[in-house]
This record gives structure tokens, C-alpha cells and sequence, in this order.
């Protein structure tokens, strides 16, 4: 590790309103070394990043770039700085080239842009660096991984010396997170420098040289990788407590197939891939069946499938026994299926309406809150209230709108709107995405609650750790088949990664 | 009159006809293109038409006619991108609010500034000048498509506007900058292209071509000017824009049948055949076809995701705040 | 405190605009308003007129914004208006075999179909094949339109007289029963009650709702978005159908030139200003109608009447202004302006 230091960041405080998201932190970067940011949601560490590609300004404290003061006003600055950054949501234009989209907005680009020069200095950093990627291709045809590479490609094309990542492994297989650190080495080796922000244990012991933790927007821990003894220590400084790493869960005692799927296909119309393939399991009462899998290899399309959201080619969907293929989502509801979706703002609540009417959205229909056509507003205030109370959920008033929830009480008003009363079936799709620790255990403990009362579990996670603590078995799916299902016993990381990257095994 | 005659008068009257919307069309296209939905177009072509007529009437200038039916056009749709980029309005409303405004203007301004030896009306009054067909030597003499050479000014620019127009939108880095704007703006913000000020640009410069559409109508096409003149023809622009795929090289098919449909109505009377067809049947066709077309047209798109669909940010609000 | 605020800083700067426009072409401001007001509400005969062009006015208004609950741009109000015209006067003309008692109910009836029938297209093309509403219903405008000229100066058209049909039978006009305004305000102030209900108590309401608002997590929780779509437009196109209908028999007693006369339009924006809401589409109705024959009254002046729709145009301008406020919560952070999260 070189003695240079490339950034930093000196007391630097940032206010929003309401929230104090940064607390005087301070930051070094050295030359040619990784810096894993570490923290949980709201700690803090996306704000202090996107103060240094030019997205905000800081309120107080100064950025020093190669020993220099720097006013960082807008992103052109920073990477005319050298600093660039590649957001957990990438920044690319669907129906562009990867070529078009490299140069997008570039600072001196002719009015005319020669696109053979383009494209060949493209294709001189992709061999150098080893990010393959075919400058000509549209990206919404690439898959997320290359779309990833493109993203650095940008960067470097236009002489970046500091990358910032956000969440990098968030969206790639063991194999590709694998490639990235090949990718990153390569890149330290000619000088550059990058910085992590992750929530992710496992990120910062594989990718960095040193780790800092946020938490509520002070730093609170500055470490070298190689230093640190046991995860669990990592843990409990990013989360201020010790953080549980079993959860208490009765005996595994299944009883009858509640949910089964049977040779499921669906074919995307005008393209000769299968978003599913002779997809077929079963998951009984009292039993969580996991789902792995990078996204995108045909989750979303199969939880759809099964909830009656997408047509499915061929195949059978049959709930508690009945024949449900292909049933509006209506019926699949009145028999039994609860399902907490995979986005949660787009697909979970009406955002525009009020909590008590979102709590309201799965028994309106019911006798209990409703009579023929009219809604009875004072039973569907209390129902609200009930609900509030016993899923704990923060908000000002009921009638609040949805969307002004944070991330972990959106989520529990969708799960107490699924799990109260639930009638034996639930499909839980990335349920702890982007919540915090707090959140995340009540999720998780409510599917186990859930599971030991008898319903049939489907859960689908990207997180492995979730699935190993959670599930009874796991099924690891890979463009749209499922690679094989293992007893949780038998899931081991290795094991689990292995089909991740397309290797089948015999169903257990 | 032969076949070949009643073809080549065909052609005419659509050129004439088509070029009207051809010079919206494209201005609609570079709008939508970055994302903002302008349907003000009937009342910016409308008031483009009015003062096109007024400014020729009292100072037979033609050029400074055009300028100030672009102008007006101009300054009517920026008030539009004002509301919607700035003000973040329903653009739908906004739109509709801007035809309703400029219609009105318009039929008020036409009942207002004319001579008084005509109750200050401004209709049936005529132009001491208008543009009329300039016929190139020898080319216009080729039997039916004699007609393209046979044309006014205004269509001649047309000939050299649109491949210019299709370089500028997929060659250009301005162009680029526009599709991006319009595909994906939270991208293109942080690539560092100004999203609102590019949004401004293009609707105000769309809304000038829409104006200079509008006077085509006044001073070439018809040249006078009565209530309502344009009778819908902004509503096909926004139909036109879908039918060319949001492309500049694809207007002109748009225009040429949908030009064609509606000048058959005139060309049928000027050869002085019998129509079949109830007149008033024929003065729906162009709306009907635009209904059919679009229906048509929306369908196939939903199979083909590349050539034909619509700027994905089309019609919503953006700020870099924004969640 | 917004919603109502918004409004009215709104109306007084239409008016400021208003003056400059009329000052602009050599008009007094102050005179030409007072005569519009006076136009509207200066006799007792007047404000009959004003509320009689109210009628037809809120009912498209409300038609309108049923769709616009659901995010569907119903740009067709016109178009259903004088579809159901055409099916009024289909009864009116040809149904004499009816009894006379019957005549009437069946005639508005048939109005209401009519422009069932016409809103439903749209509504159907856009359900089963995601086609764009706001086209759609524009184009039927047109050929609505079309068709009713086709009938009123060739097949339907009376022997004697103007452009137009014979008159209805007289004993199945809708009668006055103050002055010029007739029993179809009673049907006008029942819909907003109804429609408040509909919209707001019931759990059809609740489903337009979430459909409006967030389509996928609707579809989501069961609940048939094209079914809705349909359903909503089918009643969007009966409403104003029923208003044409409603018109045509207590005033034109036939299907006429002059037929489209913009109620479908105005329609929209008293749609949009009225919020949404049924009550408050009441006021802007009214206002709206004041609009009109104010400015029908400005021809004493030699002031073209196209004034009117200049200023209607410019009641909107600034409304639309106006809904950052209403719509957002600006918050005003130090050194940077920033909209913050949206709060309605």
C-alpha cells in the first residue's frame, strides 16, 4: 500500500431536512488501495459519496483531491477531478449502444462523434482491464453483469483514477463478484483507487485493504481488513448492538402439499428464450422452501406465475390441490395466497393512499369491513389500528400516505397486511431488501412464525445468509430452471454457488 | 381528366397540404423525443396561422410573416414547458389548457385586427402576397412526379430540413443528448446534461416549427384565414409523431398518406368526380384513419421493443430530487 | 389551506392577464368584465341563462372526472355529448310509436346508452390493448362529429328550415319549472351525489382508487384493471351522453348545427379544477357557465365573443402554476432550493 493519499474528506457534515446524515466524518483514501465503506441504511455513507461525485454540497467541512482543496459542484467536476462513481442503479440508457452510452455528455466530444475511434479505444480498455463487453450492443440486451462492465468502462474511458461503487455485488454471482475482484486488482495495479460503500460483511472481507464503519452518520471505526478476527465484530459495530445471527424456529414438522408447481414454462413473447422451464416443487404446511438466485434468472416471472400476475405457457399451478393455472389473481387470492411482492413501492402499496387504506386492501372485500357495495369506515379504522399495534408500525397517523413511510414500515404494513389472517400459503419475494437490521429480523422471524404455524412458505432471497438461516430447504434457480434443491443441512455456500453459476445437481 | 392527371394534382395538393403538418410534425417530434407531451399543437398552429396572416396582411412581407408565426409558436410553447418542466403540471391538462388558450387567442385576435371596412375581422380579407409554387425547369415537367419539383419555397426546404433533421437526432452529440433525456433523464442528469434546459430547448424551438406550420396553412396552402382554420390538423400531428416512430426520417410517410387523404376530398371536386361517398364521411377519414393507425400501430409496437417505441420518460415530470 | 388558495391567486391573475389582452386590442378591461358580468347574473332572466348553460356543463364535468380518477384521459366528452344526441333525437324522431308518457324517459335513456357506447370504445381499446387514450378519444370527437352532420343535413334532416332535424315532440320536452331553468338540474345535483358516494363509500370507489393511483399493486390485490377501465368509461360516455341528451331536450328540442359546442372541453377543466371532486365541480361549473354567456354579452361591445374562451384558457394557465403548490411541498433549504417529496 503506497503512502499518497488521493482523497480526503475532512469534517464533513450534511443536513437534510429532519435528518443529520453526515456528522463532521472523516475519510482517507491511499493510492492503489480499496476502502470499504461499511454501514446500514440511512448511516450515512451513500451521502458522504454522493458529496464526492457532485450531487450535493456539503454544509461544513472541506474535500482535498492529491493534496489540493476541491469545490466539488456537479458530477462533470469531479470526474474532471478523476473521481466517478457507478450507482446501485445503473445509469444507462436502454435503447442506446454501449458506445453511445460511454460517451454520453462527455466534456470535448465532437459534434459529430467519429464512433469507429470510439469504439476502438473501447475495445483497447475491455482487453487491458479484462471487461469484455461488444461496444455495438444495445444495452437493455446485455445482462446485468455486462451492464456492470459498462459502467466501469465509463469511467475509465474518460480517465478515472478513483472509483466509487455502490453495493457492487448486489446484482453479480459468486462467479462474476469473483471476476469484479480480478477486475479491481488489475486497476490498483496501474495506480487507481477505488472506494466500496456496502452493507455487506462478506464484501468487505474478499474486495478491501480497509474498512470504515458509519453508523447514523458518524464514522465510528477505521480498520485494516486483515485485522479484523471474527465477522460478528464487523456486524456489531455497524449496528451499535449484538446482532443476531440464529433465529429461534420450532421443529421441522411438514405436513400436506399446500403449494405445488408442475412443469412450469413461460415463453417471452417474440424471443425464443424461456423466462421459465420445467419449473417443478412442492412446498408443504410448516415448511419454508428458499429460492436463490441471482435476480433476473426467472424469480419475479415464477412468483408472478404462481400469483396469477403472468400467463404461463405451459405447466400447472395447483394451490392446496385445485387447479389454479392461469386464474386471475382474484382467485388465487380468495384461495388462500399471500404475497409480498418484490418491489415494494411499485407493486406492494398505493403509495398515494393512507396506511389504513393500504391495511385495508386485502380484506375490503370481506365481510369484516365491507357489506355488499359499501365500505364501513369505522370498522376499517379500527382494523387499521389492530394491525398498527400489533406489527408495530411507525407512522404519524393512519391515515398518513404510505409512501412517507420508511423503507421497514412499508414493508410491515405489507406484512401485516398479508400475514394477519393469512390462510395457509405465503410467497414473500426479496422481503428484506434494503431494510435495515431492526426490520430485516422482524421480517424474518414473522416468516418463521408464520412457517411454525402451519403455512407454506416461498421465499425468495438473494441474500444466501437469509436463506441458510431461514429456509428448511433451498431450490437455487439459474435462467429459469431450477438447478437443483437442496435440504438446508446440505446448502452450504460452495454447494449453493455452484448452481448459481448454471451447474445442476440432482434434486435432493 | 386521365388517371395520370388526377395522380399528379393529387400529389400536388399533398405536398401543399402535407407540408403544413410536416413542419409540426417534426417540431413535435424533437419535443417528445425529450420527453415532454406538447398538446397544444392545434392552438400553436393556429395562432402560427393568424399571425402569420395578420403580419403579411399589414406589411406584405412573407419572410417576416414566417417569423412571426415562429415566434408566436415559440413563445406559446414555452409557456407550456414552463408549466410542465418548471411548474411540474399534468402535461395533459397543460397541453390542452395552451390549445384552448391559443385557439381562443387566435379567433379573437382574427376578430379584432381586422379593417374596420370589415367589422375588424380578419376573415375573407385577402393577402397582397403569398407564397406561391416556384416550378424547377424541365424537372417539373416529369409525368406525376413532376409535382415535387412544382412547389412553393417552403416545401423546398423541406427537401433539405428532414435528412438534416435525421443526422442531427441519431449522428450529433446534440442528438444524443436528446434521446437520452428522453429515454432515461435520472441518466442523463448524472452524465451532466442539463434535462430541463434541454426540455426547454426543444419544445420552444418545436412549438416555432409548429407555428411555421400553422402559416403554411394562412399563407400558403389557403391563403386567408378563417375561424379555426387548422380543423384538427394538431391533433394529427400528435398522431403523425407516433406513426413516424418519434424518427425525423419517418415524417415524411406520415404526412405523404395522411396529406393524401385529406387533399383527396379536393381533388376529387376538382376532377369534378362524383363522390360516392357522403362529403361529410370524407372530412372524417383523416381522424378515422389516424384512429386506425394508431390502434395499429400501438399493437405492433408492443411485439417490438427498438424502432417503434416511444421515449420511455414521455409525459413525466423530472427533478433531479426526485425518488 | 393550498387547494383553496390556489384558486383564487389563480383567477384573480387570469383576470390581470384577461385585461391585457383586451387593452392590447383596444378594449376597456374594467367595462368589458363588468359587461360580462353583468351578462352572466345582471337579471333574473340571465342567471337563469347562466344556470341553464351550468347544467350540461357539470355533468360533463363530472363524466370527466370519473375517468380522471383513473388516470384516463377522457378527451372524448364531446364526442359522447353528441353521440348521445344523435341517440335522443333516433328516439325522439322515430320512436312514435311510443306511448307519450314513455317518450321522454326512454329518449334520455337512449342518450345514456348512446354515449355509453361511445366512451366504451376508447375505454375497450385501451383495457385489451393498451392503446393510448388520449387520441382515441379525440378522433371519436371528430367522428362523432361527422356523423351527427351526416344526419342533420342529409337523412334526418327536417323538410323546411336551417341545418337540422324536425323539432321533438312537444310533450316530451323537459320542462322549466323556474324561468329558463329546467327539471335537468335535478338530475345534475343528484349525480354529484351520487357520484360523491360512488367514488368515496363504496368499494367499487376504493378499486378506482388504488386502479388511479397504482395500477400494478391494484392488479395486485385482485383487481381487474381492464374490467375497471371499461366499466368507468362505460359510465364516463352514459353521463355525458346523458348531458346531451338532458340539453337536447330542454333547450335545442332537436340535434342541430352547433351541436359540439364545447361542453366536453370545458368538461375537463372543471373536471380538473373541481379537484375531482363531485362538490367542488359545482362552483366551477357555475363559473364556468358565467364564462359563456358573460362573454356572449361582450357583442354589445363589438367585442368578438371568442374573448370568452381566451379567458377560459387563462383560468387554467395559472391553476396549472399553481398545482406545485398544491401538489408538492417546496421546501426551502439554505442555499438550495430544493422541491422536496410530494405530499398529496
Amino acid at each position: 500500500m503506497q503512502d499518497t493519499v488521493v482523497v480526503q474528506m475532512v469534517n464533513i457534515t450534511k443536513h437534510f431536512p429532519g435528518v443529520l446524515a453526515n456528522d463532521s466524518v472523516n475519510l482517507i483514501l491511499h493510492k492503489g488501495e480499496v476502502l470499504a465503506l461499511l454501514g446500514e441504511n440511512g448511516a450515512g455513507k451513500s451521502t458522504l459519496m454522493n458529496m464526492l461525485v457532485g450531487l450535493y454540497r456539503p454544509d461544513s467541512g472541506e474535500i482535498y483531491v492529491n493534496g489540493k482543496l476541491a469545490e466539488i459542484h456537479s458530477p462533470q467536476n469531479s470526474m474532471a477531478l478523476g473521481i466517478g462513481m457507478i450507482h446501485q442503479e445503473f445509469m444507462l440508457v436502454g435503447n442506446m449502444t454501449v458506445a453511445e452510452n460511454i460517451v454520453l455528455g462527455m466534456k470535448g466530444l465532437q459534434l459529430i462523434p467519429p464512433l469507429d475511434e470510439i469504439k476502438a479505444k473501447i475495445r483497447e480498455l475491455s482487453t487491458r482491464y479484462s471487461l469484455s463487453v461488444n461496444p455495438d450492443k444495445y444495452i437493455q440486451e446485455l445482462s446485468v453483469g455486462e451492464q456492470q462492465r459498462v459502467e466501469i468502462l465509463k469511467l475509465l474511458y474518460r480517465g478515472a483514477q478513483i472509483l466509487i461503487l455502490d453495493e457492487p455485488t448486489a446484482v453479480l454471482t459468486p462467479g462474476e463478484s469473483r471476476d469484479l475482484n480480478e477486475i479491481i486488482k488489475k486497476m490498483l495495479a496501474e495506480g487507481k483507487s477505488a472506494i466500496f460503500i456496502t452493507h455487506k460483511m462478506d464484501e468487505v472481507m474478499e474486495f478491501s485493504h480497509t474498512v470504515q464503519v458509519l453508523r447514523k452518520g458518524k464514522c465510528i471505526n477505521i480498520v485494516p481488513t486483515n485485522t479484523i478476527k471474527k465477522i460478528q465484530d464487523l456486524a456489531n459495530m455497524m449496528v451499535g448492538r449484538d446482532v443476531l445471527f440464529t433465529l429461534d424456529r420450532g421443529p421441522y414438522h411438514p405436513t400436506g402439499t399446500k403449494l405445488e408447481v408442475r412443469n412450469l414454462t413461460i415463453k417471452l413473447p417474440g424471443s425464443n428464450r424461456a423466462a421459465l422451464e420445467n419449473v417443478s416443487f412442492r412446498v408443504n404446511g410448516g415448511e419454508i422452501l428458499g429460492i436463490a438466485g441471482v435476480a433476473g434468472n426467472g424469480q419475479q416471472e415464477l412468483t408472478e406465475a404462481i400469483t396469477g400476475l403472468r400467463r404461463i405457457t405451459s405447466g400447472e399451478v395447483l394451490i392446496n390441490g385445485k387447479n389454479l393455472t392461469n386464474h386471475p389473481p382474484l382467485d388465487v387470492i380468495k384461495n388462500g395466497v399471500s404475497h409480498i411482492p418484490a418491489d415494494r413501492g411499485k407493486m406492494g402499496i398505493v403509495g398515494d393512499m393512507s396506511v389504513g387504506d393500504n391495511l385495508a386492501m386485502k380484506k375490503y372485500r370481506t365481510r369484516e369491513l365491507s357489506n355488499h357495495l359499501v365500505i364501513k369506515k369505522n370498522k376499517m379504522r379500527s382494523f387499521a389500528d389492530r394491525l398498527i399495534k400489533v406489527f408495530g408500525i411507525k407512522t404519524p397517523t393512519r391515515e398518513t400516505c404510505a409512501k412517507f413511510l420508511s423503507g421497514g414500515n412499508i414493508q410491515k404494513t405489507i406484512l401485516a397486511r398479508e400475514m394477519d389472517n393469512c390462510k395457509g400459503i405465503l410467497i414473500a419475494v426479496y422481503p428484506s431488501r434494503g431494510l435495515d437490521v431492526g426490520a430485516t429480523e422482524t421480517v424474518r422471524q414473522n416468516l418463521i412464525k408464520q412457517r411454525d404455524s402451519g403455512s407454506a412458505v416461498l421465499l425468495v432471497s438473494e441474500e444466501l445468509e437469509e436463506l441458510q438461516m431461514v429456509a428448511d430447504k433451498i431450490a437455487v434457480m439459474f435462467e429459469g430452471q431450477i438447478m437443483g434443491i437442496l435440504d438446508v443441512k446440505d446448502a452450504t455456500t460452495e454447494a449453493l454457488g455452484l448452481m448459481m453459476t448454471g451447474v445442476s445437481r440432482r434434486q435432493a | 381528366m386521365n388517371i395520370f392527371d388526377f395522380i399528379t394534382k393529387l400529389l400536388a395538393v399533398t405536398l401543399a397540404m402535407g407540408t403544413s403538418l410536416t413542419y409540426a410534425t417534426l417540431g413535435e417530434v424533437f419535443t417528445e423525443k425529450t420527453g415532454i407531451l406538447n398538446l397544444g399543437m392545434e392552438g400553436v398552429m393556429l395562432l402560427g396561422a393568424l399571425t402569420g396572416f395578420v403580419t403579411v396582411y399589414f406589411t406584405s412581407s412573407l419572410a417576416l410573416g414566417l417569423l412571426v408565426a415562429m415566434l408566436c409558436g415559440a413563445v406559446l410553447s414555452f409557456i407550456h414547458a414552463f408549466l410542465c418542466i418548471t411548474m411540474r403540471a399534468n402535461q395533459v391538462v397543460s397541453g390542452l389548457a395552451i390549445t384552448m388558450f391559443g385557439s381562443g387567442l387566435a379567433n379573437y385576435l382574427g376578430q379584432r385586427l381586422g379593417p374596420a371596412s370589415n367589422n375588424f375581422n380578419m376573415a375573407g380579407m385577402n393577402l397582397p402576397t403569398k407564397f406561391n409554387d416556384i416550378a424547377i425547369p424541365g424537372l417539373s415537367k416529369i409525368p406525376v412526379f413532376g409535382a415535387l419539383f412544382d412547389v412553393s419555397i417552403l416545401t423546398y426546404f423541406l427537401y433539405i430540413l428532414l435528412p438534416l433533421a435525421w443526422v442531427f437526432m441519431y449522428k450529433t452529440k446534440f442528438g444524443l443528448s436528446v434521446r437520452a433525456v428522453g429515454e432515461n433523464p435520472h441518466t442523463a442528469a448524472a452524465m451532466g446534461i442539463p434535462v430541463s434546459l434541454t426540455r426547454y430547448v426543444y419544445t420552444t424551438i418545436g412549438g416555432a416549427f409548429a407555428g411555421l406550420g400553422g402559416a403554411c396553412l394562412s399563407l400558403a396552402f389557403t391563403p386567408s384565414w378563417n375561424e379555426n382554420m387548422t380543423g384538427g390538423k394538431g391533433w394529427i400531428v400528435i398522431a403523425l409523431v407516433i406513426f413516424s416512430g418519434w424518427n425525423p426520417g419517418k415524417v415524411v410517410i406520415g404526412t405523404l398518406v395522411f396529406g393524401g387523404i385529406t387533399s383527396l376530398q379536393f381533388s376529387l371536386q376538382a376532377a369534378g368526380l362524383k363522390m360516392f361517398i357522403p362529403s361529410q364521411f370524407l372530412s372524417i377519414a383523416p381522424y378515422f384513419i389516424t384512429l386506425i393507425v394508431l390502434s395499429a400501430m400501438t399493437i405492433i409496437n408492443q411485439s417490438k421493443k427498438g424502432s417503434f417505441a416511444s421515449p420511455a420518460a414521455l409525459g413525466s415530470s423530472f427533478a433531479i430530487d426526485d425518488k | 389551506m393550498m387547494t383553496f388558495l390556489v384558486p383564487v391567486c389563480s383567477l384573480i391573475i387570469s383576470l390581470l392577464l384577461g385585461a391585457i389582452v383586451l387593452r392590447a386590442s383596444g378594449a376597456n378591461p374594467l367595462k368589458a368584465y363588468f359587461a360580462m358580468l353583468r351578462g352572466a347574473f345582471g337579471s333574473r332572466t340571465k342567471f337563469q341563462y347562466t344556470i341553464r348553460e351550468a347544467i350540461p356543463l357539470l355533468m360533463c364535468g363530472l363524466a370527466v372526472g370519473i375517468a380522471f380518477k383513473l388516470k384516463f384521459w377522457n378527451i372524448g366528452a364531446e364526442g359522447q355529448y353528441v353521440f348521445g344526441v344523435i341517440g335522443i333525437t333516433w328516439v325522439m324522431q322515430f320512436w312514435t310509436w311510443l306511448p307519450k308518457g314513455m317518450m321522454l324517459p326512454v329518449a334520455l335513456l337512449m342518450s345514456l346508452v348512446f354515449g355509453a357506447f361511445w366512451g366504451g370504445i376508447p375505454g375497450v381499446l385501451k383495457a385489451q390493448w393498451k392503446i393510448d387514450e388520449t387520441l382515441t378519444t379525440l378522433m371519436m370527437n371528430y367522428i362523432a362529429t361527422g356523423i351527427a352532420e351526416y344526419l342533420y343535413i342529409t337523412r334526418w334532416k327536417a323538410p323546411r328550415g336551417n341545418m337540422g332535424t324536425v323539432d321533438y315532440p312537444s310533450y316530451a320536452w323537459l320542462p322549466s319549472f323556474w324561468g329558463k331553468i329546467h327539471y335537468g338540474v335535478f338530475f345534475a345535483i343528484a349525480l354529484v351525489f351520487i357520484l360523491y358516494f360512488v367514488m368515496y363509500k363504496t368499494r367499487w370507489g376504493f378499486e378506482l382508487n388504488m386502479i388511479g393511483k397504482n395500477p400494478r399493486a391494484a392488479e395486485c390485490q385482485g383487481v381487474s384493471i381492464k374490467k375497471n377501465i371499461i366499466l368507468a368509461m362505460l359510465l364516463s360516455g352514459a353521463i355525458a351522453g346523458l348531458a346531451g341528451g338532458i340539453e337536447a331536450a330542454a333547450v335545442t328540442h332537436s340535434l342541430t348545427k352547433g351541436v359540439d359546442n364545447g361542453y366536453g372541453f370545458t368538461g375537463i377543466i372543471i373536471a380538473w379544477m373541481g379537484g375531482l371532486n363531485p362538490f367542488g365541480s359545482i362552483l366551477v361549473s357555475i363559473l364556468m357557465a358565467a364564462l359563456k354567456t358573460g362573454s356572449d354579452a361582450l357583442k354589445i361591445m363589438k367585442l368578438p365573443a371568442a374573448m370568452g374562451d381566451v379567458l377560459q384558457g387563462l383560468i387554467l394557465l395559472p391553476l396549472l402554476a399553481g398545482s406545485i403548490f398544491t401538489d408538492y411541498k417546496l421546501l426551502f433549504i439554505k442555499k438550495q432550493v430544493a422541491v422536496g417529496e410530494a405530499k398529496k
